[in-house]
């Protein structure tokens, strides 16, 4: 926050705002340019994940080896009607949408993809994340809400308790790792995994626990199976989305899918070393964008092959572990850790031994 | 105007909006989104302030968890709105009549405030004020400073908060929980761990002769 305060206030007098707010702006736009092909390329990964699991070809028509299918569904949306039903809330109709896509995009602001290769490397990044996503639940309820239907209304309900239980376990997990590290910063945060040792120094050994259940969150939050109870098409036909059409239900996807990766990449960033290579050899370390990106490709890879193998959950079950398993599980870990840190000062000297 | 000139202007704009907006609408689940509107407004405010963590701890807090509970209420309510508007005059005088005396006292208080000059705020004030700390990179920041005062001189009010939460969460959970008896409950522990073969029979039948 201080970076970009003194971004905006040091800007130099002989520059007009349009030379001086321009690197930004185009910085911005390749970032969220490239996010959006990413994400057209992932879909189709994704379905390609889930088609081989279940011995079908997927998509394979549109293209060399179907890889232009995301595409092909991109412009069927757009060119569909946009249809809002009768008895809708126009306003909040059209708004829901458009909130969820904006603010998965927004999350990336401060995620760093390579050593200095950041939107806006603020000190408060983890909280920053951590804020976006507990915004997401309102594209979630607004949509269904102003459905005005029932289904939609029951899906945004279910989503809406859902993803607030799942918050708080993500909230303390992201502590544990915080007190490992002692700053906020995403970039500190990578930096602290690399004390030498490669893989062994990823915080996803010590916390490995809490690793798991950051991953299960993680698919609670996002409401990806096994837990997309809102949207569980067997109960709720397409819960909060039942009554959404063309770009506005293209937005509900695209905003979910950007959600995914996001998580991924606060994975990648938390607890695999972000852009760090496995060796710590110098060579390899040449390429931290590549390493950044393999791993959140590992990840998303990980939440399609749980969308392939794992059944649906039962929604008493979900809240079940949420309040009664995860909730004690991470506040344990908590205590454990700081105790741990306090107790043992050569340990707390080895885990922040980055700071020099 | 700086860029923090006009970035306050809009955000201060948009809090006393979307705060007026809050009563002022007509809809209770619109007046909980312009509420939230004036939540993330007051956040962009503290960071402009410099006091990045509050703005984030307004927004996970207030945001992210009441106001999702508020609006979880509000639209489970059946309001009927034109029951609602026809004792809207009814209460208008006592209404009329509470404002007019806290804009009286608002206006006393103003009025008899001394601003005190700059030489003065900054004898009263000897800590580094928000703006200083910014351009001091190596200061501690916001929330390091924050835990430094928390932890130590007021530890004590923190934890007296903290316990104070946990009886009213306790009184909340008492208040709203009744053990209803005859219901079947699902144990979840005998379920998981339910064994295939307490479930599944193989039955060897001979052809032509059927289960008995």
């Amino acid at each position: 926050m201080e970076q970009i305060w003194t971004f905006l206030s040091t800007r130099p007098a002989d520059q007009g705002w349009i030379a001086w707010l321009a690197p930004t702006v185009i910085q911005a736009l390749a970032l969220i340019v490239s996010l959006l092909l990413a994400q057209a390329f992932l879909m189709y990964f994704d379905r390609k994940v889930w088609a081989a699991v279940q011995m079908r070809k997927g998509p394979n028509v549109v293209g060399p080896f179907g890889l232009l299918q995301s595409f092909a569904d991109l412009l069927k949306f757009v060119f569909k009607e946009i249809v809002i039903p009768a008895g809708a809330n126009k306003t909040v109709f059209i708004l829901a949408p458009v909130i969820t896509f904006v603010l998965a995009l927004v999350g990336w602001a401060v995620i760093p993809v390579g050593p200095g290769l950041v939107g806006a490397d603020i000190n408060v990044g983890i909280l920053y994340l951590f804020a976006i996503s507990s915004l997401g639940v309102y594209g979630v309820i607004m949509g269904g809400w102003a459905s005005n239907s029932k289904y939609p209304f029951l899906g945004s309900l279910r989503s809406a308790a859902q993803m607030v239980s799942y918050e708080v376990s993500i909230g303390f997990v992201i502590i544990t790792v915080l007190l490992l590290v002692g700053s906020l910063n995403l970039s500190d945060i990578v930096e602290s995994q690399s004390r030498g040792g490669g893989v062994l120094n990823w915080h996803f050994i010590p916390l490995f626990p809490m690793f798991v259940v950051f991953f299960i969150s993680a698919l609670a939050e996002t409401n990806r199976p096994p837990f997309d109870l809102p949207e569980a098409e067997s109960e709720l036909v397409a819960g909060y989305q039942v009554e959404y059409s063309s770009t506005l239900f293209l937005l509900f996807m695209i905003g979910e899918l950007a959600n995914i990766v996001l998580m991924c990449a606060m994975m990648t960033v938390l607890f695999f070393g972000g852009w760090h290579s496995p060796i710590p050899w110098a060579p390899l370390e040449t390429v931290p964008v590549f390493w950044f990106c393999a791993k959140v490709i590992f990840f998303f890879f990980m939440f399609a092959m749980v969308k392939a193998i794992v059944p649906r959950y039962r929604y008493d079950q979900l809240m079940r572990i949420g309040w009664k398993i995860f909730l004690p599980l991470t506040l344990a870990w908590v205590v454990l850790v700081a105790g741990a840190m306090l107790m043992f000062p050569g340990l707390e000297a080895w885990f922040q031994s980055w700071r020099v | 105007m700086t860029f923090a000139a006009a970035a306050f202007y809009i955000f201060a704009f948009a809090a006393v909006a979307s705060a007026l907006m809050v009563v002022a609408s007509k809809n209770p689940v619109h007046s909980v989104l312009f509420l939230i509107s004036a939540f993330i407004s007051a956040s962009g405010l503290f960071v402009l302030m410099g006091a990045e963590y509050l703005a984030m701890v307004l927004v996970v807090v207030y945001v992210g968890a009441v106001a999702v509970l508020f609006l979880f209420v509000v639209m489970m309510l059946d309001v009927d709105f034109v029951e609602m508007k026809q004792g809207f005059l009814q209460y208008l005088p006592i209404g009329g009549a509470i404002a007019a005396l806290v804009v009286a006292e608002l206006i006393m208080v103003v009025a008899a405030w001394v601003f005190p000059s700059d030489a003065e705020l900054a004898l009263a004030h000897p800590s580094p004020t928000a703006a200083e700390t910014i351009t001091d990179p190596n200061g501690p920041n916001n929330i390091e400073a924050l835990g430094l005062i928390l932890y130590t001189d007021y530890v004590h009010y923190f934890q007296i908060a903290g316990i104070v939460l946990l009886v009213a969460m306790i009184g909340a959970i008492i208040l709203t929980f009744r053990t209803r008896e005859g219901v079947k409950k699902q144990d979840a522990v005998r379920q998981i761990g339910r064994k295939r073969e307490e479930g599944v029979e193989l039955v060897e039948i001979g052809s032509g002769q059927g289960l008995s």
